[in-house]
């Protein structure tokens, strides 16, 4: 059985070695197909903070993504139409650069965690899984009727925002800043995930009661890994904004919310690069069973069907041999 | 160097005569709720191409799922490695606010044959952008217009809450001239209608006017009819298509609805186009294949005039619009988008077919009303 | 507002909430006896319709179409419940979620592979079309009324079954302790399968008798199941009681909120403002119930404390 450190440099290198050789080849589209892969495998990886580790299966995890969407259209809708955001008495120009637009949609998805965190950990279990649900369906229903940046229309903007000594319109260099994001998130999961406050979470998801009479709180530990996966999720989603130079509510939709758990799973939950392989799947799988046929969702969902009742642990834990944590 | 090469082996071609090819990528929704409009364009368009028998124009066909994300990242496949000339296929306004003005900045073509939103007429036109269909507020202020000639002082107007109900009812008002019994916007994707046929039935209206496409339409039909109110109502042609009067039954029977097209439509291109579709694919035309259809001939009537490869030239062989469209005459506005005939037309019962028959002309030679802010 | 006009619009909020019941009884049923998570049921309210609208077009009787959306939703139910469920109740949420979810997607489409992609028709059977006058001069469809007399009914049939039947104790004693009732002798596999299929057969009549008011196509049953957890949520998990209780509550909140919140806004807004704020408002408003009765009690109202 392969080891899961080997299985990380695999999968790394292979996505980048696509991204490169699509260079070589000059087919750009399959450099687009790589960093979507990229993208949404950064917000997994987020996903898997709360839901590998801390076991909170999380159905809500599109309003993060939605609102790094949004924070990233907002702010470069103003830029383009300099026009300024006006909230009460602050002023505030908008604003074209990634740096910016990353640290204000961090901030935004980790307050919104925050929240949402607070009144949702209460629950466990289905309800938890449903109270997610019910605020991702309030942003989803807000953002569609809220005209101001185009409800259901959503948001598009004509040039891709500037990164300082890059030129983020060429999709390799795009390609390049998601990839280094990827590997960052990638080092704060594995550092988490051995850290005491990982081993602390881990264990308040297997027995809170242990963890109680440590001395520590299970709900604040549920809370800050909460809120740390809210944030890079967001952070995806302004990357995804920008990827495709739009943003519109279906950011905020239950399903993107049940596909990101997806790519979890097919991946393996709990697990370093689960999301990276689960993302690099599904992205492969939509474009090639999409040209192959109309019907390709029932294919998929045989797929799905497979891995669920077959191949518990998913990729990862097919290729290591073991199976992943109980969730 | 890699540039200078694709145009040296495009004079090669040139030179030796060969007719150009055309590329066209078509993204429309193939799968899902909303894929019975999609599959109308596209059988429409590909009917035409067959029926030029030309074999220099290829089309890519891809399914958008009827998500923007996907629609953008297939635009970016058909303009980067597909290579595409001219794209088309869109029906969803925001999935075209999503894809044309990326598109169109690259330099493509793109031929709306379904979605008109107000942008892209207005502020945001482009000379690469022409819509075959219809600015979205064309048929709510025909429907406007007919209300005034049929008589309505009171109307009740409803649309789902989002831009292109809000444009819906915005157009209905720029037209109708009497009084407002009241203004509803219902949940995008709403099912159930009792509450607001109960206003209805209490605001003392004398006629309904409604915006509600696709399946929310089949049940507001469906719940109006069974109520009993019975006030006169008049819509848009979207929730009175050949695809979902099947659906709706009896309980459309009488609605008038306006649209630019009608299968009855006494024109010889009509005609002709009526009759191979139904050959073709055993079913009647919906106004969605109409479209298609004439995005098609509109393209045929290009490449045949201009080499795809001069963009000016192409450009104004589009614009001239020298087709036979199924809906009579035809031309551009300004803004490249349709200066056309809306007609009145009412639900009728043929045998066991539910389908429209034209009565009149609600607005003649109707140009929208963005027009002027477009700058091109 | 009128007397009459708020009396209407109160007895559509029941009538939508009694329907949702339908749906949620089964969901919650099958939740608190085998905790199953199920996402297809909706795929079941789907197939209940389809099978109505086609044998209504083939016969022309609605009662046969009822019969056929209880039979062919069961045997749907049986289907997946012995091919691909019961393989699911030991596994974790995460992968019942997932698992259903897939099958959402197989349904939905295999649907359109056989119907395609057009709505199909179903309507409201002649005797009971049109609307009645009702005492205070209210005039209502007859089959919306008959629907909250039928959603009466089988509610009073669950209460029946559960509480006074041979099946409601396994039932109950199988919510409790599967391991106990199986080691008493009861055949649990057997009781599942029941289970699963009565859950399966509520949710395709339920299909079958709002299809002949909206709208029979693909992916109608998504947006209901979405409504009818957000009931058993409300309710709390596995309570049939809870189920009733929140189906209203969810039914009135929806129908109540999309007419009064715009009226309450227009009193301190311009009325364009008003009406899309209230709207927006509106279509939020079941959620926010739901959090907040989720905050004040986190097992829902009538929900087994976790």
């Amino acid at each position: 059985m392969i080891p899961e450190r080997l299985i990380t440099v695999a999968v790394l290198a292979g996505l980048a070695g696509v991204a490169l050789w699509a260079l070589a080849m000059d087919t750009p589209f399959t450099i687009t197909l790589a960093t979507r892969a990229a993208i949404f495998a950064l917000a997994a990886v987020g996903l898997n903070i709360a839901l590998g580790i801390g076991g909170l299966v999380s159905l809500g995890h599109a309003v993060f993504f939605g609102l790094g969407g949004y924070a990233m259209g907002i702010l470069a809708y103003h830029a383009q139409t300099y026009t300024t955001l006006d909230l009460g008495p602050l002023s505030i120009a908008g604003s074209k650069s990634m740096p910016l637009i990353w640290l204000v949609a961090v901030v935004a998805s980790a307050l919104a965690a925050l929240l949402i965190g607070l009144l949702s950990l209460r629950t466990s279990g289905v309800y938890f899984i449903m109270i997610t649900l019910a605020f991702g369906q309030m942003f989803y229903y807000f953002a569609i009727s809220w005209s101001t940046y185009g409800g259901e229309d959503g948001l598009s903007i004509y040039v891709r925002n500037g990164f300082p000594g890059l030129n983020t319109l060429d999709p390799i260099q795009f390609f390049g800043l998601c990839f280094v994001l990827l590997c960052l998130a990638l080092l704060v999961f594995a550092r988490l995930r051995a850290a005491p406050f990982g081993l602390a979470l881990n264990a308040a998801r297997q027995v809170p009661a242990r963890v109680e009479t440590v001395g520590l709180s299970p709900l604040r530990l549920k809370l800050v890994a909460f809120v740390i996966s809210g944030a890079i999720t967001g952070l995806a989603g302004a990357l995804f904004a920008d990827l495709n130079r739009f943003v519109s509510p279906t950011m905020f939709s239950w399903q993107l919310s049940g596909e990101l758990i997806v790519l979890i799973v097919i991946g393996g939950v709990g697990r370093l690069t689960g999301p990276v392989i689960g993302a690099c799947l599904f992205v492969l799988l939509e474009h090639w069973l999409g040209a192959m046929t109309e019907f390709w969702h029932v294919w998929l969902g045989v797929i799905l069907l497979g891995i669920v009742l077959f191949a518990r642990g998913g990729i990862v834990g097919l290729l290591t041999g073991k199976a992943g944590p109980h969730v | 160097m890699k540039k200078l090469m694709m145009s040296a082996a495009a004079l090669a071609l040139a030179a030796t005569g060969a007719a150009a090819e055309v590329k066209v990528g078509m993204i429309t929704t193939l799968s899902g709720g909303g894929a019975g409009l999609g599959i109308d364009v596209r059988d429409g368009f590909m009917l035409a191409i067959e029926q030029s028998g030309r074999s220099d124009i290829e089309v890519v066909i891809e399914d958008d799922q009827q998500k923007p994300d996907i629609a953008v990242q297939l635009s970016d496949k058909m303009i980067q490695s597909e290579k595409v000339d001219v794209m088309t296929g869109i029906i969803w306004s925001n999935l075209a606010m999503a894809v044309v003005p990326g598109a169109v900045a690259q330099g493509k073509f793109y031929l709306s044959p379904n979605a008109g939103p107000s942008a892209l007429a207005g502020k945001g036109c482009n000379p690469n952008y022409f819509n075959v269909a219809w600015q979205n507020d064309n048929l709510h202020e025909a429907a406007g217009a007919y209300a005034n000639s049929a008589g309505y002082k009171n109307s009740f107007i409803l649309a789902p809450n989002y831009p292109a109900g809000q444009d819906a009812l915005t157009g209905y008002k720029r037209f109708y001239e009497g009084a407002l019994a009241g203004e509803l916007y219902t949940q995008l994707g709403q099912t159930d209608y009792a509450a607001e046929i109960a206003q209805i039935r209490a605001s003392g209206a004398d006629s309904v006017f409604f915006f509600l496409p696709g399946g929310m339409g089949i049940s507001f039909l469906k719940q109006y009819a069974d109520s009993g109110v019975g006030l006169p109502v008049v819509g848009p042609a979207f929730s009175f298509d050949q695809g979902i009067l099947q659906a709706v039954g009896p309980a459309a029977l009488g609605v008038v609805n306006t649209s630019q097209w009608s299968k009855d439509l006494d024109n010889a291109a009509n005609v002709a186009f009526v009759e191979s579709f139904q050959a073709k694919y055993g079913r009647l035309p919906s106004l969605y294949a109409s479209q298609g259809f004439d995005t098609a001939n509109l393209l045929i009537s290009a490449v045949e005039k201009a080499d795809v490869s001069d963009a000016d030239a192409f450009r104004e062989a589009l614009r001239a619009a020298d087709f036979a469209s199924t809906r009579g005459a035809f031309r551009f506005g300004p803004n490249h988008h349709p200066i056309q005939n809306i007609y009145a037309r009412e639900v009728i019962q043929e045998g066991d077919v539910f389908t429209n028959k034209v009565i009149g002309v609600a607005l003649e030679d109707h140009a929208d009303a963005y027009a002027a802010e477009c700058k091109m | 507002m009128s007397g009459i006009l708020i009396a209407e619009q109160i007895l559509n909020g029941l009538q939508s909430g009694v329907m949702l019941f339908l749906m949620a009884a089964g969901l919650t049923l099958i939740f608190g006896v085998m905790g199953l998570i199920n996402l297809a049921h909706g795929s079941l309210y789907m197939v209940g319709a389809f099978a109505a609208a086609w044998v209504a077009g083939a016969t022309g009787s609605f009662g046969l179409a009822l019969i056929a959306a209880l039979a062919g939703a069961a045997l749907a139910g049986v289907l997946i419940e012995v091919l691909v469920i019961r393989r699911l109740y030991r596994a974790a949420h995460l992968d019942q979620v997932l698992a259903t979810f897939a099958l959402i997607l197989i349904f939905s489409e295999g649907t359109r592979y056989v119907f395609g992609s057009f709505p199909l028709f179903l309507d409201v059977p002649g005797a009971l079309s049109g609307p009645v006058t009702l005492p205070g001069g209210i005039q209502y469809p007859l089959y919306r009324l008959t629907l909250i007399g039928v959603g009466l009914l089988v509610a009073l049939f669950l209460w029946w079954l559960t509480a006074r039947t041979r099946i409601g104790i396994q039932i109950r004693a199988g919510e409790n302790d599967r391991e106990m009732i199986a080691a008493l002798g009861v055949d649990i596999s057997k009781l599942y399968t029941l289970v699963f299929a009565l859950g399966a057969a509520l949710a395709g009549l339920a299909g079958a008798f709002v299809g002949a008011i909206q709208s029979v196509q693909v992916g109608m049953g998504e947006p209901v199941l979405i409504l009818a957890f957000v009931v058993i949520v409300i309710g709390g998990i596995g309570s049939i009681k809870g189920a009733f209780v929140g189906a209203l509550l969810v039914g009135l909140t929806d129908t109540l909120g999309g007419i009064f919140l715009p009226q309450v806004f227009k009193l301190f807004m311009a009325p364009d403002v008003a009406t899309q704020t209230g709207s927006a408002l509106a279509s939020m408003a079941i959620y926010i119930v739901m959090s907040l009765v989720l905050i004040w009690r986190p097992s829902g109202l009538f929900g087994a404390r976790a």
